[in-house]
């Protein structure tokens, strides 16, 4: 007979508590903030969704949300097939294997900071080892503090040194778990390159190009350290980002109520895109 | 299709090879009758899939040639070559339907739509996958998965060989039989040349029409599964097939007659020149009676194994065990009995080599 009794609440408490302390009640402050006006004091007064329908309806929250999905979009497109490309090109074996590995992580164990610090000097016009080049070698006038494509540009280059080998790591792992007789048999097969490419390789990269799409979306959703330190948000307003401008709105001008609002917003988008994604991507592996 | 020969063929996967040791093939020459059913049945790394590889254009072989029919082949990759190849795990392109799994290899050499329909709907009501062709191919069970290779290896006409390279390793005991039944079925009805790699005797022998035992790089013997089993040409044949193997037994030659613990074994006929050393007497279990006259050699009844349809006894004789496939009454343990050999089936070998011939012929 099966005995039935509460005690596995007791082996799941610990960890609700965890997460109750250090995701929840944070969480429930912020939405507490959201629905109220305060000026110090600890004195709060009502405000229902006053914030949220201020910040949905404000031009600058658009403005900042569009720059967000553009420098999502540009990174993922530019990282994606980049890395799968890097992936396909390293070796399979022999010593170059753990040389090339090694090579590809270099850039993601760097700080974000240190990134951030790192191509802001890269790129100064005058003593920059890149911005020096461009501007007084190949005479290509760049310098980002002025001119927002160059900003653009800098920081999607800079993403794309700094994570492309998650996007690189990920593929790989998914390449050599390919069995050799896949590629056996589509060489007996007659199969051209391409035709490896998209029935072997990129079916079984499937799983783990998910979860690489899946992560550089979220990190790229949130950046905030690396493109605060390189351009701080302009020139003007050109790279400030969601985050960017969150911070701004919350610790700059102190408005809690609608920062908190459009964090709430923030959080939902990422969240509501993750699931989307991820929903459209394993559809078909759970038809039987 | 094309009779497939190979012709001293030597393979290592050493760069530079010193000794014998070194290379995984030493020297093989091999006929292919064109439309045979073959296997190549030996243990686990003794260069079958080596030599597999090498006809199907995947290694390059260090030494020799390969000619299908009289065109030499020895350098062309694979997908030139016109041959199909079913492996050990089963090879299917995932985000295909089934019908576009077997079109794979028609439409990559680019025949018309009209020929390769013809071609898939035929392969599939022979592997009986019909139902299946609008199935994703990644939701099959491993046996269909493994029919939907077999079917890909079949669906060109043309092909000069299709090889096997151990194809039922993933498969369900039960569906193993199925399956090799089925394949014995194919190849009557395709009439293509089949080779069929494996380590396992009743897959082998059930399937080939002749089978090519390999040992440690080299063919020691290559005939029907009668042949094989009635005069191995080596003492390994005569351990790997058969079970249990052959009964090997150290004897001495004096004047053309066998002694084993120094009593005289009657052999099937002469034995070539055998000197002193390294002679043996090879007799199978199901050769070997319970003397009912008091004569033969004296043994020791050790165990005695009932497998159902007969019994296997092993006995010990002049420290050596020998087996023994009895039908009815057997010894117990224990007891003390004499085992004859039948002269027609009781063969010399020296140095692992079969060395007497049968009376008739001398």
């Amino acid at each position: 007979m099966k005995t039935q009794n509460q005690r596995a609440w007791f082996f799941v408490l610990p960890v609700l508590l965890l997460v109750a302390f250090n995701a929840l009640i944070p969480m429930m402050t912020v939405v507490n903030y959201s629905v109220q006006e305060t000026f110090g004091d600890n004195l709060f007064f009502w405000e229902g969704l006053r914030w949220f329908q201020e910040v949905l309806q404000s031009e600058r929250f658009h403005n900042a949300l569009g720059r967000q999905f553009f420098f999502t979009f540009m990174i993922l497109i530019i990282e994606i097939p980049l890395g799968i490309a890097i992936a396909l090109s390293m070796p399979k074996k022999g010593p170059w294997v753990p040389v090339c590995l090694v090579l590809m992580a270099l850039p993601m164990l760097i700080p974000w900071n240190v990134v951030g610090a790192m191509w802001n000097i890269f790129t100064l016009p005058d003593i920059g080892l890149l911005g020096y080049f461009l501007n007084h070698t190949l005479g290509i006038s760049y310098d980002m503090t002025q001119d927002p494509v160059a900003a653009w540009v800098t920081i999607i280059v800079m993403d794309v040194w700094h994570w492309t080998s998650l996007v690189v790591l990920l593929s790989y792992a998914g390449l050599v778990s390919i069995p050799n007789a896949y590629y056996q048999a589509a060489e007996i097969d007659g199969a051209s390159n391409w035709a490896v490419f998209r029935f072997i390789q990129l079916p079984k990269m499937k799983t783990v190009l998910t979860i690489a799409i899946l992560l550089r979306f979220m990190d790229s959703f949130n950046i905030y350290t690396e493109p605060f330190v390189l351009t701080g948000g302009g020139p003007g307003n050109s790279t400030t980002l969601l985050s960017i401008d969150l911070v701004k709105i919350a610790l700059g001008q102190f408005d809690l109520g609608p920062a908190a609002a459009m964090s709430l917003i923030y959080f939902a988008i990422t969240l509501l895109t993750s699931w989307l994604f991820y929903t459209l991507m394993t559809k078909d592996d759970n038809k039987a | 299709m094309a009779q497939i020969t190979l012709s001293n063929l030597r393979h290592s996967y050493h760069s530079n090879p010193e000794s014998d040791a070194d290379y995984a093939l030493k020297k093989i020459d091999l006929t292919w009758e064109d439309g045979g059913a073959y296997a190549l049945l030996g243990p686990s790394g003794c260069g079958k899939s080596t030599l597999l590889n090498i006809i199907s254009g995947l290694l390059v072989p260090s030494e020799g040639k390969i000619l299908f029919g009289d065109q030499d082949v020895t350098s062309l990759p694979p997908a030139k070559r016109n041959i199909a190849q079913v492996f050990q795990f089963p090879v299917i392109y995932d985000t295909m339907t089934v019908y576009d799994n077997l079109a794979f290899p028609l439409r990559n050499r680019g025949r018309d739509e009209d020929i390769v329909k013809q071609r898939v709907t035929a392969i599939a009501e022979m592997l009986e996958v019909t139902d299946m062709l609008n199935t994703r191919a990644a939701n099959l069970s491993p046996d269909n998965k493994q029919k939907i290779s077999m079917g890909r290896g079949l669906v060109r006409q043309d092909v000069n060989v299709v090889m096997f390279d151990e194809p039922l390793t993933v498969i369900d005991p039960h569906l193993k039989w199925k399956l090799r039944s089925k394949l014995k079925e194919l190849h009557q009805r395709v009439k293509a040349t089949m080779i069929y790699v494996t380590h396992d005797q009743t897959e082998a022998l059930t399937f080939a029409d002749k089978v090519v035992v390999l040992q440690d790089g080299e063919i020691v013997q290559m005939g029907t599964p009668v042949e094989l089993f009635e005069r191995p040409a080596h003492t390994f044949v005569g351990h790997f097939i058969g079970s249990p193997g052959m009964n090997v037994l150290p004897c001495n030659v004096k004047g053309g007659a066998a002694f084993f613990g120094g009593e005289q074994v009657r052999l099937e006929g002469p034995a070539k020149d055998v000197a002193n050393g390294g002679a043996e007497v090879g007799i199978r279990p199901e050769f070997v009676s319970i003397a009912s006259n008091g004569q033969g050699v004296e043994a020791v009844v050790r165990k005695v194994a009932d497998v159902g349809r007969h019994k296997v006894v092993e006995a010990i004789a002049h420290d050596s065990r020998i087996h023994a496939i009895l039908e009815g009454e057997a010894p117990s343990a224990g007891e003390a009995v004499k085992l004859q050999f039948k002269q027609s089936q009781t063969r010399l070998y020296k140095d692992g080599w079969l060395a007497s011939s049968p009376e008739e012929a001398a």
